[in-house]
């Protein structure tokens, strides 16, 4: 078991296949089903917010419309094009490594681990700090003085708690993208060997799509007319 | 099979497709559509989501276990969210043979409205 670890570390990008597995295509669907369960925990992780969210916004419907409404638009849309922009430069990333370009691949690493930047950046700059300043943090400065404030506070705790997980998942997202990019440089990856490349690009589409939801459900839902 | 190979074009044109959808639906946002905003909204976030997951996730060339698992995920999320939604908008509903006690005691959810 640790030689033949020993001897896998050696000559990872040649013998790409563990002893456990029959061939390449057994070992690549058993990491896709592992990462897919994986995916299917979050999206019941998500999805317990969610349904919460869903019930509050249909009894307080004008407290969290009044709320949706204090949010910044444009703002949000901007980071909706960032971060499927950032999808875009995964599955190419995915792409170069099942070609073995190891330049490429790691060109698009750096852009997506970028674009996911501006999106955080944009996120805690141009909103939850604004957020704060305008006495939008319920708990923290809460100076909302319109009517059913206690029913708007109750939309920004959701606000920030969705908004908040989803941005922690995109941190952890770009700490495992530095680690990829140091297997890259190192040539950890050839068109033999590029499962964890992809398997990741399972999680930050993942995360895009979490996205996808989060901009219509908080942005978008607050009656704009 | 699972390791096909996606041309590029493919990626490229289901990116455009996801930028003219946001645009779409942030656009119609600021038309007055009654309740059908909600649809709308949600109708369009499930068409980008399903883009993403079939080409840039892959799903269109993985394995049937993989479908599965994000079947049963998807599936539970459904019943999730229909016994919770069922329970709390049924709840200030006065049966009958409730109407007695109903009348001495509120139902928890008044309260919340």
């Amino acid at each position: 078991m640790i030689d033949s670890r020993r001897k896998y570390k050696l000559h990872n990008s040649q013998t790409a296949v563990y002893e456990q597995f029959d061939d390449r295509t057994q070992q690549h669907e058993a990491s896709s089903l592992g990462m897919w369960i994986f995916l299917a925990t979050e999206i019941m992780f998500f999805g317990a917010v969610f349904t919460a969210y869903t019930i509050y916004r249909n009894l307080f419907t004008t407290a969290f419309e009044a709320g949706s409404h204090l949010l910044n638009t444009p703002v949000g849309a901007f980071n909706t094009v960032v971060l499927i922009g950032s999808s875009l430069t995964m599955a190419l990333a995915v792409h170069a490594a099942q070609k073995g370009k190891r330049k490429q691949l790691m060109a698009y690493l750096v852009s997506t681990m970028c674009l996911g930047s501006v999106f955080l950046f944009v996120k805690f700059v141009l909103e939850w700090m604004h957020e704060y300043k305008d006495g939008l943090a319920p708990g923290l400065h809460w100076t909302y003085a319109g009517p059913q404030s206690g029913h708007v506070a109750m939309f920004f705790c959701f606000y920030f708690i969705l908004t908040g997980i989803h941005a922690t998942h995109m941190i952890v997202g770009e700490g495992i993208m530095v680690v990829l990019l140091y297997m890259a440089w190192k040539g950890r990856f050839s068109t033999e060997r590029y499962n964890p490349i992809e398997m990741f690009g399972l999680y930050w589409h993942f995360v895009d799509i979490v996205w996808i939801f989060l901009f219509p459900l908080l942005y978008l839902l607050g009656a704009h007319f | 099979m699972s390791e096909h190979i996606a041309p590029l074009k493919l990626y490229f044109t289901v990116f455009i497709t996801l930028l003219v959808l946001t645009l779409v639906t942030w656009r119609i946002a600021y038309i007055d559509l009654g309740r059908w905003n909600t649809v709308v909204a949600l109708a369009i976030a499930i068409g980008k989501a399903t883009l993403v997951g079939t080409f840039f996730m892959h799903l269109r060339w993985s394995a049937s276990t993989v479908r599965l698992v994000l079947f049963a995920a998807i599936f539970w999320l459904a019943i999730m969210i229909t016994l919770t939604a069922g329970d709390f908008f049924s709840r200030s509903t006065v049966q009958p043979w409730q109407a007695s006690s109903a009348a001495s005691q509120p139902m928890p959810s008044a309260a919340l409205r």
